[in-house]
């Protein structure tokens, strides 16, 4: 919105908050308008403009990648504006985290992060037109109230539209943002209700709202041959039959940057008239890369080596708590087991793209489809030798995000392309090959365990020796893994050690990071567990929870309430008509459970299969039971995104994902080798039930995904007797 | 070369390589950027179009050979009485996430409701499985059709 522009040269109001328990220093940075945008509409804030005919377009200031925050963050403005959903119009703003604050799509954070700061900006616009209203009127504004856009004073029967006040309310001082009055949760008349994706009639109209639907005077074209090694840098090229094809414009070797250092991860940019001219002669080109040690790794070779080191002892303790190995040789009863899973791409629909324009006075504009873009403004800044101030960043809306979009690489290449070609804007885009084999994934994993049950069934010892990526001790973006992990905190002793071996692959953070894998890992192991002390994973884990209370918090993770993981586990149970004990018939159906608090949110879910010859799978019902806090913000978008997470994780699980290195290269491609979930293997129902705790709202994009996953897992067992500890599950 | 297209009902002339997959001419050539790339392989179904009628993979779909057809974008589907019910009904429910395959779905199910106007859970699978959803919003894309086609959400 035009706020970009109007607002850096006022004044900035910061506002501290803490949010729930967690200490959450946020930075709301309202800006305060003291002067009327094109003359036509009056800004009240950065996030707010009121027109004459009372129509109010409200900012939605962070990246949409399908998790509905462009429609969620303008409802929590709209709600204590005090207007009607109707009279809204939404504009997306630029990437400023001085006007706007954070502007990040990762963590399911958005919700906890904006859920006050956003409805303070309303609230803070709506008591400035009071006292705008209350001056004009010669009233008290604390008699005054507002309903759907218009200021009321009942007293004398005045009732006004906002925008008759609106150019003497921008001059208003802005109230405190901390004291500032919020709507008590029963006033709420658009939080709570289900609210439609505001995009989705320009959607089904085919309207170019995505980063590669750009299109820009003199734009043109880059397709980029990037190293297939990870980590090989160019050798020699030959690029004449490449540049004799017409239409080519140029050839501009490029270093991939992003994360990667720069000059490691080489990349050769062809920039035509079209996209599909510049792709064509992308395939005539010669490179020869200088691939070093890099090409020596494989995943068959990580495999080996990680079975090498659940061999001896884990290299670093990650978690110690009285005597694991004493505990197991004094257990009633031990369970050991191996689980591991794969490397994994994120496989956004909308291929990775940016477009850039650089222009002779040094200065950089973006059209980005990222979740990231403050990082992207940075990255990008560094490898071309810019300030940051010189990166003026547009935000498309995305087509699927999954974390893939989270790391800035086609922004830092583009930009690259874009300062060989000043003046002219050029919009890079991926293959699907180039998607896949240029990702950064999701780090496979190995795990050794061992549980020890005293006499009377308890756990009493817990032992994981984690194989992963990363060097000096230090895991690689993505392979990490907490001292928090459940069952840890409880059980009395716990010994987690880690290995790490190197990689050149670029790695990363996909949907529930870490969560996504641990789940399977520990959710099936337990269901082991409770097997050999004679019961069913939800009795097992209700007995291992114990009384409810909130459990130490261990760095800035939220702290883990056992109250509240009982009451999700019983929902489901409940909803799901789970039978409390263990089903042996193995008759080819199955019901599994899973259980997982992630991103701050506490999710349960029981998946029944029937399985078929040769270990075909059918889905045959999902129950979902949540506690994301005291209030699901759009319950509309709650449930897509649930059914969402729900089917992604079936899809992780059972359809045979994983990415393989051959010679440093990835082997898949395309959605032949590397398949995702089609609708004919999509469940036919998923139930879903929130429960609602006192606890403040927290997000939605991530937490429901891990539990399915060992739910499904489990099933197979219960259907079949097969337990399967490896990823993607092969039942035969 | 010069190529003669009708889209949309109007004819269109586009001045490329006759082996230039549609789906470019398309986004490119004739600006009409909502039909998208997915995978440039005919496997995800993100570039559906139809050619007479019938759903087409515009990424496997040469110029050269779109030339004589009528070709319908999701520009102009709601032109076609089973796209407006099939859009109408994508919106009602709210079918979207991220959005990006949606143009394709909503071409696969304007073909299959023409083809088979009342079509049963089976049918819809099976005409739809063509188009991934990686956000996976498959059970609104099967209500979505059902009720486009006039029958009961719900399976």
């Amino acid at each position: 919105m035009n706020a970009s522009t109007n607002l850096n040269r006022r004044s900035f109001l910061a506002a501290s908050l803490v949010a729930g328990g967690a200490a959450l220093s946020f930075d709301a940075r309202i800006a305060l308008a003291a002067e009327p945008a094109d003359g036509a509409a009056v800004v009240l804030n950065a996030f707010i403009r009121i027109a004459a005919d009372n129509s109010v377009t409200i900012g939605a200031k962070n990246p949409e990648i399908g998790q509905g925050i462009r429609t969620m963050l303008p409802m929590l403005i709209a709600e204590e504006l005090d207007v009607d959903w109707a009279q809204v119009r939404i504009e997306q703003t630029d990437a400023n985290d001085k006007i706007y604050g954070p502007q990040g799509a990762g963590g399911s954070r958005a919700t906890p992060v904006n859920w006050l700061p956003m409805r303070q900006a309303g609230a803070a616009a709506r008591a400035m037109l009071l006292a705008a209203a209350g001056k004009s009127w010669g009233v008290d504004p604390a008699s005054l109230t507002t309903a759907s856009g218009m200021v009321v004073h009942k007293a004398s029967k005045r009732s006004a539209p906002y925008s008759s006040f609106a150019k003497e309310a921008a001059a208003v001082p802005a109230p405190d943002l901390a004291t500032v009055p919020l709507k008590p949760a029963s006033a709420f008349r658009i939080i709570g209700t289900p609210v439609p994706g505001v995009d989705t009639p320009g959607i089904t109209a085919g309207k170019p709202l995505f980063g590669i639907d750009i299109d820009l005077p003199g734009m043109l074209h880059a397709a980029l041959e990037i190293s297939p090694v990870f980590g090989a840098i160019i050798g020699s090229v030959d690029d004449k039959a490449a540049r004799a094809v017409k239409g080519v414009i140029a050839i501009v070797p490029i270093h991939s940057g992003g994360t990667a250092p720069a000059g490691s991860h080489d990349a050769v940019a062809v920039v035509a008239d079209s996209w599909w001219t510049a792709d064509q002669a992308r395939q005539k080109l010669v490179v020869n890369w200088d691939n070093g040690d890099k090409a020596s790794h494989s995943t068959e070779g990580y495999a080996k080596a990680a079975a090498q080191f659940l061999k001896g002892a884990a290299q670093t303790e990650l978690l110690r708590t009285g005597d694991a190995d004493g505990a197991l040789k004094g257990a009633a009863k031990v369970v050991h087991a191996d689980y591991d899973y794969p490397f994994l791409a994120h496989a956004t629909l909308e291929p990775q793209n940016c477009t850039a324009l650089y222009t002779a006075d040094g200065k950089l504009e973006f059209w980005a489809p990222s979740q990231s873009p403050g990082s992207g403004r940075k990255q990008a800044a560094a490898m071309l030798g810019i300030s940051p101030d010189a990166i003026t960043i547009h935000m498309t809306r995305i087509g699927g995000g999954f974390g893939r979009r989270l790391m800035n690489d086609y922004m830092v290449q583009v930009a690259q392309i874009a300062k060989a070609l000043p003046g002219r804007p050029v919009k890079l885009l991926y293959t699907r090959a180039d998607d896949i084999r240029h990702d950064y994934y999701r780090p496979a994993g190995w795990h050794q365990l061992s549980a020890g049950l005293d006499a009377g069934g308890s756990l009493v010892a817990l032992k994981d020796h984690f194989v992963t990526f990363g060097a000096n001790g230090e895991p690689v973006r993505a392979a990490e893994m907490e001292p928090t992990e459940f069952p840890a905190q409880i059980v009395p002793n716990v010994h987690f050690g880690v290995s790490y071996m190197p990689t050149f692959l670029t790695t990363g953070w996909l949907r529930a990071p870490t969560s996504n894998a641990m789940a399977f890992v520990f959710q099936s192991f337990l269901d082991e567990v409770a097997e050999a002390a004679g019961l069913d994973l939800p009795e097992f884990l209700r007995r291992t929870l114990g009384p409810a209370r909130a459990l130490p918090q261990v760095d800035r993770d939220p702290p883990f309430h056992t109250g509240r993981a009982r009451a999700v586990i019983d929902k489901v149970c409940s909803k799901a008509g789970w039978q409390a004990r263990r089903s042996t018939d193995k008759t080819g159906k199955g019901r599994g459970f899973g259980f997982y608090f992630s991103h701050a949110g506490y999710f349960a879910e029981v998946v029944d299969i029937t399985m078929g010859e040769g270990g075909s799978i059918h889905i045959d019902k999902v129950w979902v039971a949540g506690d994301i806090g005291s209030q699901v913000i759009n319950p509309l978008n709650a449930l897509h995104q649930v059914q969402g997470s729900v089917i992604e994780g079936i899809g992780q699980a059972m359809l045979g994902q994983k990415i393989d290195v051959v010679a440093g290269a990835v082997e898949q491609s395309n959605f032949h080798d590397f398949p995702l979930l089609r609708i004919d293997a999509a469940p036919p129902e998923i139930v879903m039930e929130f429960v609602p705790s006192e606890f403040p709202p927290t997000g939605l994009g991530e937490p429901a995904l891990p539990p399915v996953i060992p739910a499904l897992a489990n099933a197979i067992y219960a259907a079949s007797g097969q337990r399967l500890r490896s990823l993607p599950l092969k039942p035969v | 070369m010069t190529i003669s297209l009708t889209i949309n009902d109007t004819k269109r002339v586009v001045d490329a390589d006759p082996a230039k997959p549609l789906l470019w001419a398309l986004r490119e050539d004739l600006k009409l950027p909502g039909t998208k790339f997915g995978c440039g392989a005919g496997l995800c179904g993100a570039c559906t179009v139809l050619l007479d009628g019938q759903a087409v993979r515009s990424c496997q779909t040469p110029i050269g050979e779109a030339a004589g057809h009528a070709i319908t974008t999701i520009e102009h589907v709601k032109t076609l009485p089973q796209g407006k019910l099939v859009v109408d009904a994508w919106i009602a429910l709210d079918v979207p996430q991220c959005g990006y395959c949606q143009a394709g779905q909503i071409m696969s199910a304007t073909s299959l409701l023409t083809q088979t106007p009342k079509p049963s859970a089976e049918e819809i699978d099976s005409a739809m499985s063509g188009n991934i959803c990686r956000c996976s919003t498959y059970l609104r894309i099967r209500a979505a059709i059902r009720k486009a086609a006039g029958l009961s959400e719900a399976a």
